[in-house]
């Protein structure tokens, strides 16, 4: 009996010795940190004076807002988008649907940093910017976008919401895909149009896959960093972009207050947890089908 | 020990429409409200796929072209010059090999230990199992941002800072592997298990002949996403390296970018060239792709 343990313990062993040492470790080590006052060489204990600093930083408190904003319209988005497109995608053949799953997964396939350059290329504000000369053509005049501290975080997050959630097309394409015909036949029998379908069969069953996509993409919004950093060189015209993981890394490693940013870090994980726990709560559901 | 008992992916695909139904063009065009439907998801992919588009076509544009207005949408002109000076100023290539190997040994560790760590949380009973896969999983829910700092001063303390070990190491640590396989692994049959038991196998041997070979769907889509996602790695390699020259991509790519003046063709072309081994692999392994979401979920 105790054999067969031992080889259990092999099998998780590699994974779980790396996932304890930089995983692990290192989320007890911010907690620890954030309750420092440390810089490079060191840190002296100061209890939660860096939580106090932080509630009274007005650059903070913008930081959470920019960040929890970008999150809601961006995750609301992601997901309509997907579940609308995943719908249109429903009645088509296979070869149709495997089609337009791979046209819509394949621009996510390359890297936060590349889509966020053509992004800052289409919003720059000098008029040869993409976005200003697709205003023109509407007899528009150019925006500033990016280089406006009231545009900037507008144009953040346009460029995300822009883009078919790839990801979430496929999901809830598959998930659709699984929900039984019968279902329908026997709504199609009573009268029931395709709206009373889609909002009393298709969404209802569909809640598992909401749940997980509403779960992963508020904690991927959550975390935006790259596209702040290269659209708006970290934060735009007076911090309109900043958002928590932007501060994070320049208090960290532009300011050297590591103690600080620590805590800045523990609350967006704590602001992640408390998310998702109501998420679950909300959302969670024992659908079998 | 036999493994007749394979349950091939492939053949639980559906089929529908079902057969007799009009295929294709001819479906779509037979009712004008479902033509409307294909040109707007035609126009959605279009709109999808154009930054990647303009990406390519400014690469391969002139300084002048460029800063047009309007700009045009297909090149009058196609030029090399920017390719010239990307490779011929920049040490490109050499980012794209250190992004190789920082990618390739990560998918390699992940490859030969996730699905063990996968096998022993799905089909292995042993004291802390729940409680560990929990601790797992719910550090997918943490932030990388908020470990960076400690990771940080870990990969000091430990002299790693500006090496290759420094940015690769910690990549062993993500978790996403393991809930991957445990999800697929989860499924196989237990029968196939007990027939190697009664066959006298050992848990290695049981792993290695009867799990192993079943996983290859699962491994082939692990191997995608975890080369994708740290070919695209940016933040701790940014933060952990100095030496410009050890820089994967991304991080090269992005100090291209200048405070005030940016050469916009040299970046969309760094871009596009760091953009073509992850299309190449996505084109080869396309049908994993879409099949690997519905295993393991999303990260997109």
């Amino acid at each position: 009996m105790a054999r067969r343990h031992a080889w259990s313990y092999i099998f998780i062993a590699p994974t779980l010795a790396f996932f304890a040492l930089f995983t692990v470790i290192p989320v007890v080590q911010a907690f620890v940190l954030s309750l420092q006052n440390a810089t490079i060489v060191g840190g002296t204990f100061v209890g939660l004076d860096n939580f106090v600093t932080l509630a009274r930083d007005p650059i903070f408190l913008k930081a959470v807002g920019n960040t929890i904003l970008y999150t809601l319209i961006v995750v609301t988005a992601q997901i309509s988008v997907a579940l609308l497109i995943a719908g249109l995608l429903q009645p088509l053949p296979a070869r149709g649907q495997m089609f337009y799953r791979a046209l819509f997964y394949l621009p996510l396939v390359n890297s936060a940093i590349l889509v966020a350059m053509v992004w800052r290329w289409i919003f720059n504000p000098n008029p040869f910017g993409l976005a200003n000369a697709v205003l023109a053509v509407f007899g528009l005049n150019p925006h500033p976008w990016i280089g406006s501290s009231d545009e900037a975080m507008a144009a953040v997050i346009l460029s995300t919401v822009l883009i078919i959630p790839g990801g979430g097309v496929v999901l809830y394409s598959a998930a659709i895909g699984g929900i039984p015909r019968e279902l329908y036949e026997a709504a199609e029998v009573e009268g029931a149009g395709w709206y009373a379908k889609w909002r009393h069969i298709t969404i209802p069953l569909l809640r598992p896959t909401t749940l997980y996509l509403v779960v992963v993409y508020t904690i991927l919004a959550f975390q935006v960093f790259e596209r702040v950093y290269i659209m708006t060189n970290g934060g735009g015209p007076n911090n309109a972009t900043i958002t928590i993981v932007q501060l994070v890394y320049s208090t960290a490693f532009q300011f050297g207050r590591y103690g600080l940013a620590s805590a800045q870090a523990v609350v967006l994980f704590v602001m992640a947890v408390a998310v998702a726990v109501v998420q679950f709560r909300w959302l969670q559901t024992d659908v079998e089908y | 020990m036999s493994s007749s008992a394979v349950i091939s992916r492939s053949s639980r695909r559906v089929r529908f429409p079902p057969r007799g139904y009009p295929s294709g063009v001819r479906w779509a065009v037979a009712d004008p409200g479902r033509l409307l439907v294909y040109l707007l998801l035609t126009l959605a992919g279009v709109l999808s796929l154009f930054p990647l588009y303009w990406l390519f076509v400014t690469s391969l544009s002139s300084q002048q072209f460029i800063v047009k207005v309007p700009p045009d949408l297909v090149p009058r002109e196609i030029t090399l010059q920017n390719y010239q000076r990307l490779f011929g100023t920049t040490p490109v290539v050499r980012w794209l090999a250190n992004t190789l190997l920082m990618a390739g040994s990560i998918t390699v560790f992940h490859l030969l230990f996730d699905s063990m760590a996968g096998y022993a949380f799905a089909k292995r009973q042993f004291p802390g199992r729940n409680l560990l896969f929990w601790l797992v999983l719910s550090t997918l829910t943490v932030p990388a941002q908020v470990t960076l700092i400690p990771v940080f001063f870990l990969l000091k303390n430990l002299n790693l800072l500006d090496t290759y070990p420094g940015i690769i190491l910690p990549g062993f640590a993500d978790v996403f592997g393991v809930f991957l396989m445990k999800q697929y692994i989860q499924t196989l049959p237990s029968e196939l298990e007990s027939a190697g038991r009664v066959d006298g196998a050992s848990d290695w041997q049981i792993y290695q002949h009867i799990i192993l070979p079943l996983c290859t769907p699962a491994l082939a889509v692990l191997a995608i996403f975890t080369f994708q996602r740290y070919w695209n790695g940016f933040i701790l390699p940014l933060v952990v390296l100095h030496d410009s020259f050890k820089y994967p991509i991304q991080v090269g790519l992005a100090t291209l970018q200048g405070e005030f003046n940016t050469d916009y063709g040299m970046l969309m072309t760094g871009a596009s060239v760091a953009a073509i081994p992850m299309m190449l692999v996505f084109f080869s392994f396309q049908r994993y792709f879409v099949e690997g979401i519905r295993i393991g979920g999303v990260k997109g």
